[in-house]
């Protein structure tokens, strides 16, 4: 179980530093939203599932939904 | 969007969605889950009905209106039911020992006031969802 968890927060830490460096709005944010879904999954393993329905439903379904309304709004790509 | 596909599947999707939101807000005091991640649920299948029919169907199902009123009640329904406590017990929120009935543990109709709270907290957070969306996808660009 260790290794798993390992392997996951690894996972975690390479796409918080791809949304960063990511030039592409759109891309951001799914990356974004697979973060989320590792996210929920760490929690699951944390033994915190009400957490982890939370945060599949919020981070990954309505968070990647209002920033893709904004962009639609403003530009795609980051200057 | 015009297409039949996305059309037909979110017709039949949209009430299963709403109905394992009910589900988990009615069970708030026995399982995972309750008022916040049940409400969300609900207002992601609304978000959903908004993305596929467009704005001006979903503001038939769900008007500004509907949402000022409802999102006010589910607080109101909050402070009342704390309020309560605080008159009978002497601190806000007081469960078993304002007078609310324990019930049996492990079944639907237990837990005091806590079932009736995640309600509040259900129809509250479900109108700021598709609120906070409405209003972000029709504010006009300048």
């Amino acid at each position: 179980m260790d290794i798993i968890n390992a392997i996951l927060i690894i996972i975690l830490v390479i796409c918080a530093i791809a949304v960063e460096r990511t030039k592409d709005l759109v891309s951001a944010i799914i990356i974004f939203s697979a973060y989320s879904l590792f996210m929920s999954v760490v929690w699951l393993l944390l033994k915190s599932p009400d957490v982890a329905l939370t945060e599949a439903a919020i981070g990954a379904g309505v968070t990647s939904i209002l920033f893709f309304a904004v962009i639609s709004k403003t530009e795609r790509f980051e200057k | 969007m015009n297409d039949t596909i996305l059309k037909s599947i979110t017709r039949i999707i949209v009430p299963f969605i709403q109905v394992y939101g009910v589900f988990i807000i009615l069970h708030g005091h026995l399982s995972p889950g309750g008022g916040f991640s049940g409400g969300a649920l609900i207002g992601t299948s609304l978000i959903l009905f908004t993305l596929v029919f467009g704005v001006k169907k979903a503001k038939v199902k769900f008007s500004e209106r509907v949402a000022e009123i409802s999102g006010s009640a589910g607080i109101i329904i909050y402070v009342l039911v704390g309020i309560v406590g605080l008159v009978l017990a002497g601190s806000f929120l007081t469960n078993i020992e304002a007078g609310f009935p324990a019930g049996v543990a492990g079944t639907l109709m237990s837990a005091g006031m806590i079932p009736i709270i995640m309600i509040g907290i259900g129809i509250k957070v479900a109108s700021t969802m598709i609120t906070l969306f409405h209003t972000l996808v029709e504010e006009e660009v300048r």
